[in-house]
């Protein structure tokens, strides 16, 4: 099953609408609640980061009976280093971010955590690409 | 602890879920700190006490699976947060109580931290 969200930089009303979707979906199909939980918080992560960094983004889930994979792609200013973003309590948010709630540094670590597989690239001045993974047996657990 | 004891402890006003299916209290969190609340890993009858009062609040909460949220200090609940709530069948409660008194109060009467 394949699905396509358009998400918008600066948007913060509909920021998380994406995740809450691909929860529904998960609920829907009968995947574990633990997994569903750990995928839509990483995907929440990602959603808010898209929306407080970004100009605009898709986010393109593909989900089957092993697994799901997410991919999000952002036009924006993109992240020069991703070490030091990968690292707990790096930020470069705005202070309109951190009034939503978030911008402490904890995205990147916290996607980290929750999916199975995280990869992130990125080009300066164009735009960051996020692929992550969680398979639903139990052998990342 | 039972829905009415806790709202009698922090002078709460059910906003929003008044309805929804009642669950005992079991652990408290607070935090206006979304990115925090989003690193919970159990949040089976929890309480999440904050002062962080717009839609990421319950997004946030949606996601991390906590199901009835405190706002201290007189912020107030919009519609569309309210609308939200509902949706994912949550307890919005306003007290006038500080994030510190009520946690302190919670505290005091049992309620023990998550962390």
């Amino acid at each position: 099953m394949n699905f396509e969200y358009q998400v918008e930089g600066g948007d913060f009303s509909h920021a998380g609408s994406t995740s809450s979707a691909v929860k529904r979906i998960m609920k829907q199909l009968g995947v574990d609640p633990a997994i569903v939980k750990r995928t839509v918080v990483a995907l929440y992560e990602a959603e808010v980061n898209i929306v407080a960094h970004a100009y605009r983004g898709v986010i393109s889930v593909d989900l089957d009976e092993e697994r799901i994979r997410i991919v999000l792609d952002d036009e924006g200013p993109g992240i020069p280093d991703i070490g030091k973003a990968m690292q707990k309590g790096y930020s470069t948010a705005s202070p309109e971010v951190r009034e939503m709630g978030f911008g402490a540094g904890m995205g990147l670590p916290n996607m980290q955590s929750n999916m199975d597989e995280l990869k992130v690239d990125s080009v300066v001045g164009k735009g960051t690409r996020v692929e992550m993974t969680n398979y639903f047996t139990a052998k990342n657990e | 602890m039972k829905r009415e004891e806790f709202l009698r402890l922090i002078k709460g006003k059910v906003v929003s879920g008044a309805d929804c299916e009642e669950q005992d209290v079991e652990h408290v969190f607070a935090s206006d700190l979304m990115s925090d609340v989003l690193t919970i890993k159990n949040a089976d009858n929890l309480l999440l006490i904050t002062g962080l009062c717009n839609m990421q609040t319950i997004r946030t909460c949606e996601m991390a699976e906590v199901k009835v949220i405190l706002f201290v200090r007189g912020k107030k609940v919009t519609e569309e947060m309210k609308e939200l709530a509902e949706e994912n069948e949550m307890l919005l409660i306003e007290t006038d109580y500080s994030m510190y008194r009520c946690s302190g109060i919670l505290y005091q009467a049992g309620l023990p931290p998550l962390y």
